[in-house]
């Protein structure tokens, strides 16, 4: 998809601004222009693209189809709204509580809350970006086992009692909203979006890139290898630790994640890295503290955690 | 008129709060706007995202941050 810029980038790296082809700054300079456009690229058009997608989604209409499901179908269902349904985790409250209004299990509300941060755009576009479809299909798939699971795990506990704000179940079925947007509005809408996400993250694009070619460059395969772990049994663990704080940074820690991957990081530990980067972010469990009790929050990020790294060596053992 | 802002003090639904002053002020219409931080309060409207935008009860959008001039077209 991008051989065209590869050719052009390198024509302009090695002939038009004369660096030797095979040099640690050549090869630098080269993959640092190759990278960041092909990045910025992809990331404006597949974010585009999925915020379009779900203009037609919203976590009200998840309510009502998720309200009388029985538990495991529910679970999956959650799962799998949660990937095409726009979320942010400053609205937990509000659809944490809701969900519990219209009676359901908090199990299946839990699968929605691991899936639908796991799938956010910017973590789809920068795997479908570096590390193409098929990586970018088993991170979903696999992010989809961790919600389904975790969430039927954490409904079976029956921690109903930790939830610290009284709610009142509602009586009856909800009604559908109808919000009718058309087309145009919704391509606006999703444009507006992407340019906001754009400049929020281009910064933490080109910072990542600009480290990642200086490795590229310089740091031979054998000593990332060695040091930065290959197979040693830390890497995953270590990996998910690393990833809890880097919760804004996704966008820039990726393109490093790429080049140690190529210099001989296994992918598992990759993985399960971006995993934890979006999955168990403290905002979000920040937010979550002012109606669940502190176990209830502990057993989420618990039962996640060990998901990751469960993904994370099973990826590593077979890849 | 009475427009109701829903939400829980984020960015977002302060953001909210004043493009609807501006959309108010630019239509020219008399209008109650009034912020809904009580989450119990928020959760009897049946929204599941913030910030939500209420004119006269009626929710009109959830989980998004509209501009003034959407917000005019609302009303």
């Amino acid at each position: 998809m991008f051989e065209w810029w590869e050719k052009l980038s390198a024509w302009l790296v090695f002939y038009q601004f004369g660096l030797e082809k095979g040099s640690p700054l050549g090869e630098a300079v080269h993959f640092f222009i190759y990278d960041t456009f092909k990045i910025y690229m992809l990331l404006v058009l597949i974010i585009f693209a999925v915020s379009f997608l779900r203009t037609y989604f919203n976590t009200e209409k998840v309510r009502v189809y998720l309200q009388g499901k029985s538990e495991f179908s529910g679970n999956i269902l959650a799962a799998l709204f949660g990937i095409i349904t726009p979320f942010c985790s400053c609205s937990a409250i509000p659809l944490f509580l809701g969900f519990m209004q219209a009676r359901i299990p908090m199990g299946i509300t839990f699968s929605f809350l691991i899936s639908a941060p796991l799938n956010n755009e910017i973590a789809i576009a920068m795997l479908f970006g570096l590390f193409g479809w098929k990586i970018t299909a088993l991170y979903i798939g696999f992010g989809l086992l961790v919600a389904i699971v975790g969430g039927f795990i954490i409904g079976k506990c029956k921690l109903e009692k930790y939830v610290l704000i009284p709610v009142t179940p509602m009586s009856g079925d909800l009604q559908e909203v109808q919000i009718r947007l058309h087309v145009k509005q919704r391509a606006k809408e999703a444009w507006v979006y992407t340019k906001d996400i754009f400049i929020k993250i281009y910064l933490y694009v080109l910072m990542g890139v600009g480290i990642g070619a200086f490795i590229h460059g310089y740091i031979p395969a054998e000593f990332i290898a060695n040091y930065a772990g290959g197979d040693a049994w830390y890497a995953v663990p270590l990996a998910v630790v690393l990833g809890i704080p880097m919760y804004s940074n996704a966008a820039g820690v990726m393109p490093l994640v790429e080049v140690l991957t190529s210099k001989g990081m296994l992918l598992g530990s990759a993985l399960s890295f971006m995993m934890a980067v979006t999955a168990l972010s403290l905002p979000e469990a920040m937010i979550l503290k002012r109606i669940l009790h502190v176990k209830l929050i502990a057993l989420f990020f618990g039962v996640v955690g060990f998901g990751i790294l469960v993904v994370g060596y099973l990826f590593n053992a077979i890849l | 008129m009475k427009i109701e802002i829903l939400g829980t003090g984020c960015a977002k639904c302060i953001a909210l709060y004043e493009n609807t002053k501006k959309a108010v002020a630019q239509k020219g219409v008399f209008a109650q706007i009034e912020k809904v931080e009580d989450i119990m309060k928020i959760m009897e409207y049946g929204v599941t995202s913030t910030p939500a935008l209420v004119v006269d009860g009626k929710v009109l959008s959830s989980g998004k941050l509209l501009s003034a001039e959407e917000i005019e077209e609302l009303f």
